[in-house]
């Protein structure tokens, strides 16, 4: 299956498509995720979820772009979907409704960023802890800054 | 003083009157790593688990994006540090795309050898680990004598045990030794005849075969659905590795197998590790034949620090290593996500850069997070001592679980 196969099969559903190092790129708003990949899913045979996080670019509007992975076994293909989404309103729909690996990681990027996944039930801190304050992940957290969940020694 | 608790289980609230809560870990001696499990037990029936992960967060995203390329490699290491090379050539592959360099045939070959030694090494740990945690105390102390004699031998070439951080950007950092080679197949044959002891102790031993047989058993689909890769997807049955459906560095001229399992339980995790340890063994062997000779780094002012004789003579060559070593290397603007087949799955880059020094964002996606984003259901409705076969077998490492 070539990747503009992918492109017309979908066509509507993303704003812009490029290829970059050889993996097709789609670009979309945040209300057209789910049905979308459930179409990758259900139809064009991309059963693996591989990753998602997101980027921040803080002088830009919208502020930051969540970035998904998907990988399918059958076609041995590859494909990076992008969705931007305002600082604002940090949301996107949840996809654990359609593969199960997106619950831990889930949880990651939206205690890493703040960004909300419409659905989810599952949003405890996974890699932070009860309690932290702020998003690490996000440009404006400085690094040095110190969390501690015991008092330093005096 | 009093100090709250850092995790919420969901099972604090949800639990039966009838069954038991259990916590292990994080610091347990089973969970090599840290990682909590609570349990809901019913007699000795685990009904529900909850994973609890982060324990050895080190904020490695935070820092990649405050070091040059070359100062993230030590980080890398510490991935997975039963495979740290593993993980220093998938990182180096990943910035060697955005820049669009090709490297050396020598140093293609070696890469592709090194990264098939340290698999080897990496699956006699976890292996090790786990008929240890069994109570195989002997096929533990023989795997572990195998792996010695390897960190022994890659410290010879590397200079450290466990944490290489060999990989230069477009090269290496040196050249084999003196005589790397031949003790090199000195210690293949010594493996192979080690592995054979363990066959036989292991391969029909009863108490080994309850312990493992049918238990923490998953189909291909499940697998898949919980995102899982590598050796614990392959012994669902299905035969997926990038190694051979997208080859990368020297894979598509080896004459390798990609072994499977049938029922994806403890023992086919087992069997698989141990078939793809005789594939690594025979891929070195190959690639000891194919090592061409010839420079080991590219020939380019960008990335590769000049010759020690051009620095001491040349300013050119001074201020090139000035600016390589203060402003490091600079990579061009974009985005590439590159994945490797490290021995616990697929290891994911994904590095975004904005034409400076350091990296704009640079997210690693470890194959132990996903595995134990869905370790829960190969725990349910085992028993309580399945907890530890089946997580020895999913052979999960801190370092790259938790970043």
């Amino acid at each position: 299956m070539a990747y503009n196969t992918i492109q017309t099969e979908l066509q509507g559903l993303f704003e812009r498509s490029w290829d970059s190092f050889r993996m097709l790129v789609l670009e979309l708003p945040a209300e057209n995720l789910l049905p979308l990949v459930t179409r990758l899913k259900n139809d064009l045979g991309f059963n693996l979820f591989l990753d998602v996080t997101a980027v921040d670019y803080p002088a830009r509007e919208p502020r930051f772009d969540v970035v998904y992975h998907f990988y399918s076994v059958s076609h041995n293909k590859r494909v990076r979907l992008k969705v931007p989404v305002s600082e604002a309103e940090p949301t996107v729909p949840t996809l654990t409704g359609l593969y199960g690996s997106a619950n831990f990681m889930e949880r990651e990027v939206h205690e890493m960023y703040g960004i909300k996944f419409a659905g989810n039930p599952d949003l405890r801190p996974i890699l932070l802890y009860e309690g932290f304050v702020g998003h690490p992940l996000r440009k404006d957290y400085p690094i040095d800054q110190e969390q501690p969940l015991v008092d330093y020694r005096k | 003083m009093e100090y709250k608790s850092p995790v919420r289980s969901y099972l604090e609230e949800s639990a039966d009157p009838k069954n038991v809560l259990v916590n292990l870990g994080p610091s347990h001696p089973a969970t090599h790593g840290t990682i909590q499990v609570i349990a809901e037990l019913d007699g000795e029936t685990v009904k529900k688990a909850d994973i609890h992960c982060g324990y050895l967060h080190r904020g490695f995203e935070k820092e990649a994006e405050h070091h040059t390329y070359h100062k993230i490699i030590p980080y890398t290491d510490r991935l997975n540090y039963c495979s740290s090379l593993n993980n220093n050539f998938a990182y180096a592959a990943t910035v060697e795309a955005l820049l669009g360099i090709e490297i050396t045939p020598r140093c293609k070959y070696l890469r592709t050898l090194l990264a098939e030694y340290n698999r080897i090494a990496d699956h006699v740990t976890c292996i090790a680990a786990t008929v240890m945690e069994l109570g195989a105390m002997t096929a533990f102390l023989y795997l572990m004598t195998i792996r010695d004699y390897i960190f022994e031998h890659l410290n010879h070439l590397t200079g450290a045990r466990l944490t290489y951080s060999y990989v230069r950007i477009g090269g290496m950092a040196r050249d084999l030794p003196q005589g790397w080679l031949e003790r090199l197949e000195e210690i293949l044959q010594f493996h192979e005849r080690y592995i054979e002891r363990i066959h036989g102790l292991l391969d029909r031993n009863r108490i080994f075969i309850d312990r493992t047989r049918n238990t923490g058993a998953l189909s291909t689909e499940q697998a898949l659905n919980w995102g899982y890769t590598g050796p614990i997807l392959r012994s669902t049955g299905a035969a997926i590795d990038i190694r051979k459906d997208s080859p990368y560095l020297a894979y598509d001229e080896l004459d390798f197998e990609v072994p499977v399992g049938i029922k994806g339980d403890n023992y086919d995790r087992y069997y698989v590790r141990m078939r793809e340890m005789d594939e690594s063994v025979r891929m070195v062997r190959q690639l000891v034949k194919m090592l061409p000779e010839g420079p080991l780094n590219v020939s380019d002012h960008r990335v590769v620090l000049p010759e020690k004789k051009h620095l001491y003579g040349e300013t050119e060559s001074v201020i090139n290593h000035f600016k390589l070593i203060m402003d490091g290397i600079q990579v061009p603007a974009g985005e590439v996500y590159l994945s490797h087949e490290t021995p616990n799955g697929e290891l994911g880059f994904y590095l975004v850069s904005d034409g400076s020094g350091r990296p704009y964002k640079l997210h690693v996606r470890g194959p132990s997070f996903l595995h134990m984003g869905g370790m829960h259901t190969l725990l349910e409705g085992y028993q309580l001592a399945d907890i530890i076969a089946t997580f020895g077998s999913m052979n999960m490492i801190g370092g790259e679980c938790d970043r």
